[in-house]
């Protein structure tokens, strides 16, 4: 016990004089959430519309009416034929092509049924897909309204008609943030935990300092507590300090039990430090550490289900997701915030990052040798 | 000098795969000797040393350090040494008086021993005026002179010291092993390697390794006498001319 003091006492001196690592525990977090969050939009808004009206009719300039009181697109050209709107799309005018052939009036009117077409820039596919979907609805609408002008309805509608009406729960007003930011503030305790864990150890083995308390009578689990203490408090530090920047600038309290969260994120924090650890344990220089610190983060990041959905993965991409920590802290997060979710809601969660901490602290023990 | 012996090993061997590190060497260091363990580089002297401090274990043979088994023994083994490598190992962004309280705090010294211990230490060294600050700024021979104050501040029956003066002027060299006589006077054991010849002079007895084996063990005056040589130098560039191992 008395060693464990000394050793907490010499890493806290060691972290307080280290002036870089102090700021970036501060400026980090500030950074991250104020400015990420409102980077990483997926709302889409100004969507460059270029229009191809080869009908010139009342009802096609109804249609592109429709679009341009959306609010989501800019009439930004106007081509005479597809060819030349093709051209504006190339030179990165246009994201959105919208073709109205000619007897486009004609045709509805007579025959019941026209053609539109549309053509999105695919290049950023995200952007194409979003603005396709958003033109679709525009012209389903679109085809409600003229049914309506035109069909007498009969006082008893024969056929039943199902009206979906959709209602986003949890997150009412689809704000984006509220669903980023959460997931922001995890991979950022993972970040400060797993690679300043890694690379304080491995900082010791190049100095060599390790090597003298490899030759003390220091206990295995001392060395490893007197690691895990310091770098699980700063780790929560950040995690209140993030919590309070999203409250402060986003408004966001979660809905669920505070102390549910830093409970989990305490856990959590354990299970990322053992992994720190245990990657300190395979690498001999700070530039092997950084490596491998960073090829884990990679995955950690886009299997975490921050960025893309992990509903939308593969099936063997979301089987990796259950073995990648982040994408846990990331829902449980999400949860915390935006469902208010209760403890026994997140028992699985529980359960599993709590089998994270023992795995990976349990092998950073079994490898760590006191032995060169 | 008492007998009582307090490092002996038989045979001991180390290999790295098909490379034997060291190869069967036995000796026995006395309480209170100063005992040097010469080599050229690559001879095999800080592998031999770490199965000693218990930081690696042995291939083959056997040992006992402080009485304590070198197989099974390595954390009592751990209590009753200290250790310097020739890398200097204490904390350079921690102040004098931090890297002695942690140091002094790991082997069990009580909070009155520190502050007792370290005073004396800090003013034995003349560090006053810097006891504050990091040992960082340090110029090389005062970290050295620091490091093995510290390694034998919790009064350790053996002290191992690999290379201690390893780029340090001549007058510093000398304040050092000052400071390594004043350790075997209180009766604490030095282990020792070392490249200059003339710290082999100042050692009770010698051991000359050349590529992993024992190859000369006595006192500096009978090796001389033994191989007809004015100087420790010559004796050790006459066995060390055999090796066949590179550099």
């Amino acid at each position: 016990m008395r060693t464990l003091i000394f050793l907490l006492r010499k890493e806290f001196l060691q972290i307080f004089r280290n002036k870089l690592i102090l700021r970036m525990i501060f400026v980090m977090p500030v950074m991250q959430l104020i400015v990420l969050p409102f980077a990483a939009n997926y709302e889409m808004k100004n969507i460059l519309l270029s229009v191809v009206d080869n009908d010139h009719s009342e009802y096609s300039r109804k249609l592109i009416n429709e679009f341009t009181s959306s609010g989501y697109f800019i009439l930004s050209d106007v081509s005479p034929s597809y060819e030349k709107a093709l051209k504006v799309i190339e030179d990165d005018k246009a994201d959105l092509i919208v073709e109205i052939p000619r007897g486009f009036e004609r045709d509805l009117v007579r025959d019941n049924q026209t053609k539109v077409m549309i053509s999105a820039n695919a290049i950023n596919g995200q952007t194409s897909g979003l603005a396709v979907s958003y033109s679709n609805t525009i012209i389903k609408e679109f085809n409600n309204r003229i049914r309506a002008e035109w069909i007498q309805q009969p006082r008893l509608n024969p056929l039943p008609v199902v009206e979906i009406t959709s209602n986003n729960w949890f997150n009412p007003k689809m704000n984006y943030k509220y669903f980023i930011v959460p997931g922001v503030l995890a991979l950022l305790v993972t970040l400060i935990g797993f690679i300043l864990t890694s690379l304080n150890i491995v900082k010791e083995k190049e100095t060599g300092t390790i090597e003298q308390l490899n030759v003390s009578p220091i206990k295995k689990y001392q060395f490893i507590l007197g690691k895990l203490i310091p770098f699980w408090i700063l780790g929560m530090f950040v995690l209140i300090l993030g919590f309070l920047i999203s409250f402060i600038v986003y408004g966001i309290f979660p809905e669920g039990n505070f102390l549910i969260g830093f409970l989990f994120a305490g856990i959590y924090l354990i299970a990322i430090l053992g992994f720190g650890l245990l990657t300190s344990t395979f690498a001999e220089t700070q530039q092997q550490a950084m490596f491998i610190a960073y090829f884990f983060m990679m995955i950690f990041v886009l299997l975490g289900g921050l960025f893309a959905p992990i509903e939308n993965m593969p099936d063997w991409a979301k089987y990796l997701t259950y073995i990648n920590p982040v994408s846990y802290i990331i829902e449980v997060m999400r949860m915390l915030v935006l469902k208010g979710s209760g403890f026994t809601d997140l028992l699985k969660h529980f359960g599993i990052i709590l089998l994270f901490a023992v795995v990976f602290n349990g092998l950073a023990i079994f490898n760590y040798k006191k032995t060169t | 000098m008492t007998n009582e012996i307090v490092i002996k090993t038989d045979k001991l061997t180390k290999k790295f795969g098909d490379f034997t590190a060291v190869n069967e060497i036995s000796f026995e260091v006395n309480k209170g000797e100063i005992f040097g363990f010469l080599g050229a580089n690559g001879a095999g002297k800080t592998t031999a040393m770490k199965m000693l401090i218990g930081i690696s274990k042995p291939s083959s043979g056997s040992a006992e350090v402080a009485g304590f088994d070198v197989y099974k023994q390595t954390e009592q083994i751990k209590k009753n040494i200290g250790y310097m490598s020739q890398r200097f190992s204490l904390y350079e962004d921690l102040t004098i008086k931090e890297n002695i309280q942690l140091f002094a705090g790991i082997y069990g010294l009580t909070d009155k021993e520190i502050e007792s211990k370290g005073e004396a230490l800090i003013t034995k060294l003349n560090l006053q005026n810097e006891s504050n600050k990091v040992v960082g700024q340090l110029p090389l021979g005062w970290k050295q002179k620091l490091a093995f104050s510290i390694a034998i501040l919790h009064r350790p029956k053996i002290v191992f010291l690999d290379e201690p003066t390893g780029g340090v002027d001549p007058v510093t060299r000398r304040q050092f092993w000052d400071m390594i006589y004043e350790a075997a006077d209180g009766g604490i054991t030095v282990f020792v390697t070392t490249h200059y010849m003339d710290e082999a002079e100042y050692c009770s007895r010698v051991s000359i390794m050349v590529d992993g084996v024992i190859t000369a063990l006595d006192s500096p005056a009978n090796l001389k006498k033994q191989y007809v040589a004015g100087s420790m130098e010559e004796v050790f560039i006459m066995l060390a001319r055999k090796a066949k191992r590179g550099e």
